[in-house]
């Protein structure tokens, strides 16, 4: 008869193979998983741009999402770009004056905001305020029976609930954006101007020489416009897919905030390579 | 088939996996004209098959024809078209809460036509003033009380003039004086309308009192269908369980579980 040392080490190698399967089919089924999520939400996608005459259409249905996810985020997004103009125009002049060039305080402003910050940070708060707004709506919609209503009304509510919804945060997400921007260059201009005493027309002139229309201000729209179609697809995906309770709900917010942001950050890296890596090389 | 009935069921089955059929073999008809009621405990199936007949849900097999269209296989504008001669009342109205009572009942009537915004007036104050609402026109959903959420959602329903109306638990937590007016609303409009009405509910003795026809369900089959003199006199114990509202009898009181003993674990003990 075997030790029993033994017989625990045959059932361990006996197990192994079937532990490691289990794991490998566990983590199968999760890629599966998300694959088949990514295919659904792509279909959807194209099902809504397909099905948006209603909301390019019939524009007022489209102008009411554009108030509620565009007009209802100024406060945040004006305030946000004042700050973080104001603290780069600190952090800026800090640097700057060591070389002796503390002038450039407006180039640096200026660029920071329209290339970069100005399009992320904006998302990433449009994300947390618009795009969570949409999330909950839509799932709410769902959870109460008004979606099931629509369809039974022979209503698509992807015609006119969703698509709205995506065209108004499409739309709203770049002019939030330059609202931002300008807001950050305003708060600049106050710490490194008005409080801090750097020449005003050095500030305002070595701006306007240096920011360039195409290569800076229209690579940061570019930018703003593709945070804005993904944020509000991920917003209406999330909230029509939601699990029709409040759980599902809660969960679906929490993922377009957490999803959006991620996708903000990740694209945000493959749009700077692919636009400004070529204007350094020139 | 034929056109004498709204809705026609035959041989149908429907599950959302393998394992759990929901409707197994359904075969009913209902007549044009007439109130029918389809019952049966919370999860027999009977939803599903409202579903079914609205053309939210295919089903595994059988067919269901509404209105002269088989809805089997029917997708998109086809389905639409349908479902534009259908009104269907939810559980709980599920009115768009962001719409006042007004804009809610012209909802339909806004998406499917092209009459001008003061004809659109008249008639939804109309529909409203058929549920007795005209003067919470302005209200919003979150102002109305249960039962007048209902009966604003019933105005919507049949804002269209639909040829058949679906109810979905018509009754449920409603107050004895708004379950009355909803019950007597439902037979009104059925007759005023022309319209077919069919009701899924567990609401035994108001269904009893508004419907033409009955249908009893019990996990996911017919299992009794008559008058509702027939089904009050009824000898079968299913239905006479349902309507005494007796706890225990065909459909058991306890949910299948393993041995009591082992549960609590009086074995071990034993052991």
């Amino acid at each position: 008869m075997a030790p029993i040392s033994n017989w625990r080490t045959s059932v361990a190698e006996r197990r192994a193979p079937g532990a490691a399967s289990r794991l490998l089919g566990r983590l199968g089924e999760a890629v599966t998983a998300r694959l088949w999520r990514l295919g659904f939400a792509s279909r959807f996608f194209g099902y809504m741009l397909l099905h948006s005459g209603t909301a390019l259409r019939r524009f007022q249905l489209t102008l009411r999402e554009i108030y509620f996810a565009g007009v209802l985020s100024l406060i945040i997004i004006l305030v946000s770009g004042l700050f973080v103009g104001m603290v780069l125009g600190l952090q800026g002049y800090e640097t700057l004056q060591r070389y002796g060039s503390s002038e450039a305080l407006g180039i640096l402003v200026a660029l920071s905001l329209v290339r970069e910050l100005g399009p992320v940070v904006a998302g990433l708060l449009f994300a947390s305020r618009a795009g969570s707004a949409i999330t909950a709506e839509i799932g709410l919609m769902k959870a109460t029976e008004q979606i099931a209503a629509m369809e039974m009304m022979a209503v698509d509510p992807i015609a006119r609930v969703v698509a709205p919804r995506f065209w108004g945060g499409v739309i709203s997400m770049p002019l939030l954006a330059a609202l931002f921007s300008a807001m950050g260059i305003f708060g600049g201009y106050l710490v490194g101007v008005q409080l801090i005493g750097v020449d005003e027309g050095a500030f305002w002139s070595q701006m306007q020489a240096s920011v360039d229309v195409r290569e800076d201000i229209l690579n940061g729209v570019i930018k703003s416009v593709v945070f804005g179609v993904a944020v509000t697809w991920i917003a209406v995906f999330e909230g029509y897919d939601a699990q029709p309770t409040a759980e599902g709900v809660s969960s679906a917010t929490t993922r377009t905030v957490v999803t959006s942001s991620l996708a903000i950050l990740a694209l945000d890296f493959m749009l700077t390579a692919l636009m400004f890596t070529g204007g350094n090389a020139r | 088939m034929s056109n004498a009935y709204a809705v026609e069921v035959a041989r149908l089955s429907f599950g959302y996996d393998a394992a759990r059929p929901v409707l197994r073999d359904v075969s009913l008809a209902m007549p044009q004209g007439k109130v029918i009621g389809i019952m049966g405990q919370s999860g027999c199936g009977k939803t599903t098959l409202l579903r079914v007949i609205g053309g939210a849900l295919r089903p595994g097999s059988g067919v269901a024809r509404v209105l002269g269209t088989t809805v089997n296989d029917l997708g998109g504008a086809a389905l639409y078209a349908l479902r534009r001669r259908m009104g269907m009342l939810f559980q709980f109205g599920a009115l768009f809460t962001d719409m006042t009572v007004f804009d809610n009942v012209a909802f339909p009537l806004r998406e499917h036509t092209d009459l001008p915004p003061e004809l659109i007036h008249d008639l939804v104050l109309m529909k409203l003033e058929a549920v007795g609402l005209r003067g919470a026109c302005r209200l919003m959903p979150s102002e109305l009380s249960g039962g007048m959420a209902r009966r604003v959602a019933l105005a919507r329903a049949i804002a269209l003039d639909p040829q058949l109306i679906l109810y979905d638990e018509p009754f449920t937590a409603l107050d004895p004086i708004s379950f009355g007016a909803i019950a007597r609303l439902i037979r009104t409009l059925n007759d005023s309308l022309g319209a077919t009405s069919v009701i899924v509910s567990h609401d035994v003795k108001e269904c009893l009192e508004i419907v033409d026809y009955l249908y009893f369900m019990a996990a996911g089959r017919i299992v009794a269908h008559g008058t509702p003199e027939a089904m009050r006199g009824a000898d079968e114990p299913f239905v006479q369980q349902f309507v005494r509202g007796e706890g225990d009898g065909p459909i058991p009181f306890h949910y299948p579980a393993p041995g009591y003993g082992a549960d609590l674990e009086l074995a071990d003990i034993r052991g």
